[in-house]
């Protein structure tokens, strides 16, 4: 589709970048309402809804696949799909608990080895598909069953306990006025502030939408694509390293089967968020909504007393409609 | 990349069947389990090591991928019948979805015993050799109820997922347990009573346990029994109660007995659980399997591999082992 772009873009290389207040404000807007509805719905339907605690643990219950969703969000803008992400995170859950308790390594240095380990495996994943040119999916699939392989492996798939205080400070909380927060929370938000300066505001982020816009265009204005997405999944695989470690200090332990279902949740959190699959357009903060919106329905549901199964459903409705409404606002803007 | 494959893959399989080919006189035996990398059934696969070894059998073994994963059964019960099972034993992915393939592999004689849960229908099998889940509920819920003493009850039950015939027996025989009206073991939908406060899946998994504790708290700040599909969820549901500054007093119960849940009775985590034997399924699986290739004689109907409570703070009324029993008996690391 890309291949077909129309003159102007041709022309305007920067196009994906400069064209993101106009082109996707029904995106962005749509995602947003489908939450403020659902917190009316759930708001009328529960007494228990509406409280700032409430939504601190709805928030600190999004932080680990709202954080895999940033790295997941960089990929898909560049045209690419990142299905290690999940398996990703828990082999870093488990290298850096596993470092930290049977090794004795002091937790932050353990923290970065488990972050080291998933940047190297974004690292291989990014050199497959610029070098040997190979489609991120196929790639990743890849990558993902040996992260999965690996984590069984090297935790005997036991869950690792009796972890150190420090790698589990960031599921602490304060307060502010009577609510608790936990910095877990901060930790995510802080780096959707980042992820959304970088992309928005650098050339850095710029060249990463124009990659996923026109890289045949992109590449004929001097910008060297393949080390562009070099970089995107080198820095996605580290996201899924922090969000290890969030992972790691919300369940207080290393858990060799955690994110099992993560990639996917991630991708729906993205999709969800008006970011098109067919790269190149996309506001990094629609993640959050995105991951926000799942989270709002499954806290929700539990307080109606309604089973989960509906939230997947809802789920289900909610990533078609978000599909259906960027293919139409792409056939648009044509 | 295949040309280079193919040929090495049939000289592997050559090389399967010749090794076969030399063990004709011993019996062979299968044993697929549902994954690889629960120590569930690394335990399993343990028993039915050892038992094959004392007794002279060949044991191969298959797991479907992950949990759910059916078609990776169908085929090794193929494989395993073109080896010369006459044995198989199964703990199925997909309780219907697996039946046609056992029909086969029966037709050809080969005896099929279901482990851990039963196939739908049971008599799909030769026999089932595995835990009453609903008996393992009605004792964590009898512990749940002589714990709490008189105590008006606030539950929250912590259950498998939607559909799922052990989570609705393990659901309901808590009930029961716990002096509820509750449905029966054969009913596969989970009981409600006004007691119950809050009802969440967790998967069996730790942090959507903890998630789906989380969430229930904020419905019914004062709960004081909680009601666990496994020991990982209850963990998680121990983590929640405790982010909250709530974990004292309340009385969490599971049901499993693997080791790291043994653990969590030892520390005060878990107030009690039933512990379930799959070693146990296993090399009795293999002895039957032994018996029928070297006497003729075939197992048949439900075989109780039996369940204890596990409690370090015991009862009266209620039966109970401590936490040093438990780890005895425990699977896992």
């Amino acid at each position: 589709m890309a291949a077909a772009a129309p003159k102007p873009e041709a022309t305007r290389p920067n196009v994906g970048g400069l064209q993101l207040p106009a082109g996707l404000s029904v995106a962005v807007l749509g995602p947003v309402i489908a939450l403020a509805l659902a917190c009316v719905f759930f708001a009328t339907q529960s007494d228990h809804f509406l409280s700032g605690a409430n939504f601190s643990l709805i928030l600190q219950q999004v932080a680990v696949v709202g954080v895999i969703a940033i790295g997941q969000t960089l990929v898909i803008l560049t045209g690419g799909i990142d299905l290690s992400c999940g398996m990703l995170m828990a082999l870093g859950g488990i290298v850096m608990t596993r470092f930290a308790t049977t090794l004795g390594m002091p937790p932050v240095l353990a923290i970065g080895c488990g972050i080291g380990v998933t940047a190297l495996f974004g690292l291989v994943n990014g050199l497959l598909v610029t070098r040997i040119r190979l489609p991120s999916f196929i790639v990743t699939l890849g990558t993902m069953n040996i992260a999965f392989a690996a984590t069984q492996l090297y935790s005997g798939a036991q869950t690792v306990t009796d972890l150190p205080p420090l790698m589990t400070a960031l599921g602490d909380t304060f307060s502010i006025g009577s609510t608790q927060f936990a910095w877990g929370t901060v930790a995510m938000l802080a780096l959707y502030a980042v992820a959304w300066f970088v992309l928005r505001e650098t050339a850095a982020g710029r060249h990463v939408y124009a990659v996923g816009n026109n890289p045949e265009a992109t590449r004929l204005v001097g910008i060297a694509t393949q080390r562009v997405l070099l970089v995107v999944y080198v820095v996605a695989g580290a996201l899924y390293g922090v969000a290890s470690m969030l992972s790691v200090a919300r369940t207080g332990v290393g858990d060799p089967n955690a994110g099992q279902t993560d990639n996917l949740d991630a991708i729906t959190a993205v999709v969800l968020g008006g970011t098109s699959l067919f790269g190149g357009r996309g506001v990094i903060v629609g993640s959050l909504v995105g991951a926000l919106v799942v989270g709002v329905f499954r806290n929700g549901l539990t307080l109606m007393g309604v089973s989960s199964i509906y939230q997947v459903l809802v789920t289900g409705v909610l990533v078609i409609l978000a599909v259906t409404a960027d293919q139409l606002s792409r056939r648009g803007a044509r | 990349m295949l040309k280079i494959a193919s040929p090495l893959l049939a000289v592997a399989v050559l090389a399967g069947s010749a090794s076969l080919a030399a063990a004709a006189d011993q019996p062979v035996i299968g044993l697929i389990t549902k994954t690889d990398t629960n120590p569930f059934f690394v335990k399993m696969k343990e028993g039915a090591t050892e038992m094959a070894k004392s007794k002279g059998a060949r044991l191969i073994t298959a797991a479907g991928k992950q949990d759910g994963d059916n078609a990776a059964q169908v085929t090794a019960i193929e494989n395993m019948i073109t080896a010369g099972a006459k044995t198989i034993m199964i703990t199925a992915n997909d309780s219907k979805a697996i039946v046609p393939a056992i029909q086969k592999a029966r037709a050809k004689g080969v005896m099929v015993i279901a482990l851990d849960s039963p196939t739908d229908p049971q008599d799909a099998t030769d026999a089932l050799f595995a835990t009453d889940n609903y008996k393992a509920g009605i004792l964590i819920g009898e512990y749940a109820k002589a714990a709490l003493g008189g105590k008006p009850a606030h539950i929250v039950t912590l259950d498998l997922f939607p559909g799922h015939p052990v989570g609705a027996q393990r659901h309901n025989g808590f009930m029961k347990g716990f002096g509820l009206a509750a449905p029966d073991a054969k009913v596969n939908e989970l009981g409600k009573a006004p007691e119950i406060v809050c009802q969440a899946d967790s998967y069996g998994d730790q942090a959507k346990g903890q998630t789906a504790m989380e969430n229930c708290l904020q419905k019914n700040p004062d709960v004081n029994v909680i009601y666990t599909i496994n020991e990982p969820a209850a963990a998680g549901a121990f983590t929640a109660l405790k982010r909250a500054g709530k974990e004292k007093g309340v009385i969490i119960v599971s049901v499993d007995g693997g080791c790291a849940g043994i653990r969590n009775v030892k520390a005060g985590v878990i107030q009690a659980t039933s512990q379930q034997y799959p070693l146990k399924m296993a090399s009795l699986g293999v002895a039957a399997g032994v018996d029928y290739a070297t006497k003729g004689t075939k197992v048949s109907g439900y075989t109780d591999t039996g369940v204890t409570l596990i409690a370090d703070k015991a009862m009266p009324g209620v039966e109970s082992k401590d936490s040093k029993v438990g780890e005895s008996l425990c699977w896992g690391k």
